[in-house]
């Protein structure tokens, strides 16, 4: 058992922490080969948030458990690029120190917090393992950082409540408990997998406030994964919003809401109910997302596009350019969509 | 085996829990919001998917299991051989001769001869009767009234569902084989009793005994149907409980029981062997694989001449697996978690 | 905690009266004379008949004999046989060698069936995993009595490896006994704990222990199999009822002078009350043995309660 006691020692050379460089990821499955992430390329910075957008089954988890390393192979094959850590490649390295970056380094969170935690043990049990076997703490030291973990995430009575058990909180304490968890060590990075989205609207806030909180106070970078273009508005620095596992727009949060640069993020925009348009229908992106074992030719969205044209039906999805500065799309008719008639 | 369908049947109920779209995600949401990520959208085609039933669903993926086909192809074997055993051999198992005993498998006999000097092969052949008619009979028999009690008990509840839920932990109680055991010597055969009054005893008493585990079974799957809204609908409309058990609530709580039914019959084929070798259930002159294998068990026997033990429990050994896999590959095509 | 058990004590009550009712009925029911062979060749005379079945109270009808063996059970007294011995004295000699027997063979079905189980699991596809689910289900196939009497040719003649018989019921002689009486058992338990542990081996919490960059040892053997051993171990437990009554057959092969061995052959003697008090006492091993397994339920389970 990996009984160290000391950090892997990873000292960010620049200002990034982690530099995704053309990550690919495929499913290999009875029915066919699922081209899950097709090239995707982002970097974070100390204390950046960025958040990932994306309907279900775009790629964004997948994303966040390839940097992790913890996809399930099989299925799952990276099949090409890099995860550059504080300049090291994750992709390459050995498991034995992987699991060192685990946890300490980039920590994780994840949708439904009841059954991502071990229904059987008691929660101050599970954070305080972190400390066990990351820092090679005994029994009592570990539980006593685990109570000071559990306030610090604010949760009420943290001493007599670190006994209880997963199902005897409320979601939105057990989502503060996975959080507590993932902020044990001090990580660099904290990617968020959908944190809110089985809470009421008002954990929602409370969580988010939270997380960002603790950004300020450690100076992480957090990765957001999220559907939910209103949970991260008031937190993201960045957008990223991808499509059949390519990342469609990347840019600030400002430029993104106020005018969408690539006609997916139009639709999703346009998607959203406003109180200014009562009484409207809602709009709505006609037609399905593609089967990922059978992609269209050209770029993913084009079956689905008004602006599609011929050229976004030639081989080769459209790359991901520098539109205007520090804002990238890849779409073959970004002036048009920037220019478009306002519905 | 019971166990471990139930605990899958817990578990599953509570996965389904769809991932709804939330706040200003409805674009989004309508677009895709049953697919719960990834595995769903890599499982083929999304699009115009005809909506097939549990049981076409599951005849689907029956199909494809190798592990049906071999049971399949074994238990019409044996039923072959329980019907018509004149197919496979020409000798007759009565035909004994004493100076030829326990002789090693040959070109004349196949399998060796018993310590009769009867042919193995042949009473091999003619022992799967027994076995696979007390198999049968006794399955049906526990899921007749398995099933009868468990209806009744799930779909009326309250004191009917107590009275019957006792009396099954009555049964359940007393254990198999020494319940069977009890029975059996109190209704003893005579000389002259009939072949199939000698069966229909044992198939009687393992029903008797076997009938709690699928009544529990089927009460739990007829607890888990009832909430739905198509039996509420269909009560509100004011259609009869008959009517309702027939036509909703039993092709939707049949199939666990269908499982398991199975998976027992191929116990029950052991358990009647077990008697025979105990001394009750068949007996001589009755042909069958129990009462050839506890022949054949006695300790001088098993050194001297093992093929007398060796063929009718290979016999054995495989139609009760057959049963066992028929069960599993059913177990597989019906787990809603495959699909 | 205490109102469930006490619940549970309460429910096992008329199962208790059920099953002796029936067992008491069917016994009653057998046929042939308990007097045949008490007198030498010759039948007995009909005074001593009529003097034994009055003793007895075999001259009384069913209902009476029944209210007469209830109201001494109560009072925890099984009566006295036909051979004039106390039944509680007759089972007070068998029951620790059957309950030693059931006992090595649960501890087989944990030792074996856990571990064959959790290596299937854990080398699910490769070799060693067919090999566990095609011995497993070779075992399952095969009639105990023919694992038996194998086991006691090969192991106890051929090799010598264990006592032949188990005369006096020693742990020693007991042995190779329990493991055949154990072998269907660890072939479930094998087969269950496998699938379970796959099962688990999805689940989010695994995930989320890899995130935490857990070992995956320590993610089998600390996460994984915690949860995956709950359904296992209510198997195990409820199995040792059933495994008390299952002895039969193997204290037949090897000759152990335990429960099974002296309920077959109280049945053959037409000895009633042997029968009766010795299985009502099965009956009461395997009730109480499931609220032991419900009650543990709830401890290795945090999300149930029994409150």
């Amino acid at each position: 058992m990996s009984r160290k006691s000391t950090r892997l020692d990873l000292r960010p050379t620049d200002g990034k922490v982690l530099d995704v460089n053309d990550l690919h990821v495929e499913f290999r499955t009875r029915d066919g080969v699922a081209k899950a992430i097709n090239g995707v390329t982002f970097s974070l910075s100390h204390s950046e948030t960025l958040a990932i957008l994306g309907e279900s089954g775009s790629g964004k988890s997948v994303t966040a458990q390839a940097i992790m390393g913890i996809l399930d192979t099989p299925p799952a094959y990276v099949t090409g690029g890099q995860v550059n850590y504080c300049g090291t490649d994750l992709l390459k390295m050995e498991e034995k120190d992987m699991r060192r970056v685990r946890g300490d380094h980039i920590a994780m969170i994840f949708q439904d917090a009841l059954s991502s935690l071990n229904p059987v043990f008691p929660v101050g049990w599970q954070i305080a393992e972190m400390f066990r076997v990351h820092r090679g703490m005994n029994r009592s030291d570990a539980q006593a950082e685990a109570v000071k973990l559990m306030e610090r995430v604010r949760i009420p009575a943290a001493k007599e409540r670190a006994g209880n058990y997963p199902h005897q909180f409320s979601g939105g304490m057990r989502q503060r408990i996975m959080i507590a968890m993932a902020i044990a060590l001090n990580p660099r990075v904290l990617i968020a997998d959908e944190p809110t989205t089985a809470l009421d609207v008002t954990v929602q806030a409370q969580i988010m406030t939270l997380l960002k909180e603790l950004q300020e106070e450690s100076g992480m970078g957090l990765i957001l994964i999220t559907h939910d273009l209103g949970v991260v508005a008031d937190v993201a620095d960045d957008i990223a919003v991808m499509y059949c596992g390519r990342f469609v727009e990347h840019c600030d949060v400002h430029r993104l809401y106020a005018n969408p640069a690539h006609p997916y993020t139009v639709g999703l925009i346009d998607s959203i109910p406003r109180l200014d348009q009562k009484g409207e229908q809602l709009y709505a992106i006609g037609g399905l997302p593609p089967s990922l074992t059978n992609l269209p030719t050209g770029c993913s969205f084009n079956p689905r596009c008004r602006f599609a044209t011929d050229k976004c039906r030639t081989p080769g999805a459209p790359p991901l350019i520098e539109v205007e500065d520090g804002r990238f799309a890849a779409c073959y008719h970004t002036e048009e969509v920037l220019n478009r008639e306002r519905v | 085996m019971t166990d471990q369908l139930n605990t899958t049947a817990r578990r599953t109920t509570g996965e389904s829990e769809a991932i709804g779209g939330s706040g200003a995600e409805a674009g989004a949401a309508t677009l895709a919001s049953d697919l719960s990520g990834i595995d769903a959208t890599v499982g083929g085609p999304v699009v115009g998917t005809r909506p097939r039933s549990l049981w076409t669903d599951a005849w689907h993926d029956l199909r494809r299991d190798p592990l049906f086909w071999i049971s399949a192809v074994l238990i019409v074997v044996f039923i072959v051989m329980a019907l018509f055993p004149g197919v496979f051999t020409g000798k007759d198992p009565r035909a004994c001769d004493l100076a030829a005993a326990r002789h090693l498998p040959s070109p004349v006999h196949w399998f060796g001869t018993d310590i009769q000097g009867c042919d193995v092969y042949a009473r091999t052949i003619y022992g799967a009767r027994s076995s696979i008619l007390v198999g049968i009979l006794a399955t049906m028999g526990t899921a007749i009234i398995g099933s009868a009690f468990g209806l009744v008990a799930g779909f009326r509840g309250g004191w009917l569902d107590a009275l019957l839920s006792r009396t099954g932990d009555i049964f359940y109680a007393i254990p198999l084989l020494l319940g069977g055991i009890i029975i059996l010597y109190t209704f003893p055969n005579q000389v002259g009793t009939p072949y199939i009054v000698v069966v229909l005893k044992v198939v009687a008493a393992l029903a008797i005994l076997g009938w709690p585990s699928i009544a529990r079974l089927m009460r739990s799957s007829v607890l888990q149907v009832m909430p739905n809204d198509y039996i509420q609908a269909a009560k509100a409309l004011g259609a009869r409980p008959g009517r309702i058990i027939l036509s909703h609530v039993l092709p939707n709580a049949m199939a666990p029981v269908m499982v398991v039914s199975a998976i027992n019959l191929g116990s029950y084929i052991a358990i009647e062997a077990t008697l025979s070798y105990l001394g009750i259930g068949l007996q001589e002159p009755a042909i069958s694989w129990g009462v050839s294998i506890s022949d054949a068990s006695g300790l001088g026997y098993v050194r001297s001449a093992p093929h007398m033990l060796l063929f009718p429990s290979l016999f054995l050994s495989l139609a009760v697996l057959a049963f066992i896999f028929l069960g599993e590959a059913a177990q597989n095509a019906f787990d809603p978690k495959r699909h | 905690m205490l109102k469930y058990v006490i619940r549970r004590l309460l429910q096992m009550i008329p199962v208790i009266i059920g099953a002796t009712f029936i067992l008491f009925c069917l016994v009653f029911a057998l046929p042939g004379d308990p007097t045949a062979g008490r007198c030498g060749e010759r039948p007995c005379p009909p005074a001593y008949v009529a003097a034994f079945r009055a003793e007895y109270h075999l001259d009384q009808p069913l209902l009476a004999q029944y209210g007469i063996y209830m109201s001494k059970l109560l009072r925890g007294d099984l009566g006295v046989n036909f051979y004039g011995n106390t039944v509680i004295s007759e089972l007070a000699i068998r029951y620790p060698v059957t309950i030693r027997l059931a006992l090595i063979a649960v501890l087989v079905e944990i030792f074996v069936g856990i571990s064959a189980g959790v290596v299937a699991g854990v080398c699910k596809g490769r070799f060693v995993d067919y090999l566990i689910l095609v011995s497993s289900l070779v075992v399952i196939s095969i009639p105990i009595f023919v694992i038996g009497s194998l086991a006691q040719l090969v192991f106890g003649m051929k090799l010598g490896w264990f006592p032949v018989t188990a005369g006096d019921g020693s742990w020693g002689q007991l042995v190779l006994p329990g493991f055949v009486l154990g072998a269907l058992s660890v072939a479930y338990v094998a087969r269950l704990t496998r699938a379970n542990l796959i099962d688990n081996q999805h689940a989010d919490y695994v995930r989320t222990a890899k995130a935490k960059g857990l070992s995956s040892f320590r993610i089998v053997t600390i996460h994984t199999l915690r949860n995956s051993l709950i359904p296992v171990i209510t198997f195990i437990g409820y199995d040792f009822g059933a495994l008390m009554g299952g002895a039969i057959v193997t204290e037949r092969i090897f000759n152990i002078n335990g429960i099974g061995n002296f309920i077959f052959r109280s049945i053959s003697q037409r000895d009633g009350v042997s029968v009766v008090g010795a299985v009502t006492c099965l009956v009461l091993v395997y009730l109480l043995a499931n609220l032991l397994v419900d009650l543990l339920y709830g401890v290795l389970d945090p999300r149930i309660s029994h409150d």
